[in-house]
């Protein structure tokens, strides 16, 4: 990884994706209603050495039953080129909602959960991750 | 055979972890990594070439035939995407696998469970 990305640079002139664009993204999915932060938790680094490879944890608390589970759980970030880091889509018969994965982060950003739930309510999460040496590419 | 070549050819390989058996409704977790360099579409190499856009963009888990899991993948994953996940064992049978090139190659792996 770490000789990747000596080998390669960014593009120059990248644009970025901002706040305004994950809040865009998150408005579009929830239709502006509210999303309450107790039911979830996000996990990472407050520091991120190497922004190639970031580890990125969340939990919501949910029974997971087949008439009240998480349906969705997006995954948003406000520095990096796309606003969009992932989706994953849970079931009932996976008896818990946590997840875990590696991602980019090309500078200091925030990153955010959005929860969708069966009921049609929302849960959001975001944290900070401050960035060392940025992951290109991201 | 010829699926085993090709993944070899391309350097893109699938790794799973999953209990070899579990208690009845126990809630396991399944670690899923495979070998892919998640190409941005937003990097030059040394000469100055873009190097063009390739990610595994979509991955799946089913069992005993029915998708329980899946993950729409964008280029802020890292390279060789790495994803766990919970799955609540009802019976014994088999997962299976499948990961999804943008390019439309598929790649996949079976592990089977028991119950204890």
């Amino acid at each position: 990884m770490l000789g990747a990305a000596s080998a390669s640079l960014a593009l120059p002139g990248t644009a970025f994706a901002t706040v305004d664009a994950v809040s865009g993204r998150i408005a579009s999915i929830t239709n502006g209603s509210d999303a309450s932060g107790d039911i979830i938790s996000l996990d990472m680094p407050e520091i991120a050495e190497n922004g190639n490879q970031v580890k990125l944890s969340f939990e919501v608390e949910s029974p997971m039953t087949d008439d009240d589970y998480v349906k969705t759980v997006y995954i948003f970030a406000d520095g990096n080129p796309e606003p969009d880091v992932a989706q994953f889509h849970f079931t009932p018969a996976m008896g818990a909602c946590y997840g875990s994965t590696r991602m980019r982060l090309s500078k200091t950003q925030n990153v955010y959960v959005l929860a969708a739930l069966s009921n049609g309510s929302f849960a959001r999460a975001e944290t900070t991750v401050k960035v060392t040496i940025g992951g290109c590419g991201g | 055979m010829a699926v085993k070549e090709d993944i070899q050819m391309s350097d893109v390989k699938p790794r799973v972890k999953v209990p070899k058996k579990a208690d009845k409704d126990e809630v396991i977790e399944i670690k899923t990594l495979i070998r892919h360099p998640m190409h941005s579409g937003r990097v030059v190499d040394g000469d100055g070439n873009t190097i063009p856009k390739k990610i595994i963009s979509r991955f799946e888990a089913k069992f005993n035939g029915k998708t329980f899991f899946s993950v729409d993948i964008k280029p802020s994953i890292s390279q060789n995407p790495y994803l766990l996940f919970p799955f609540k064992v009802t019976e014994a049978g088999t997962f299976e696998f499948l990961w999804v090139e943008d390019t439309g190659e598929e790649f996949t792996l079976k592990k089977k469970i028991k119950l204890n």
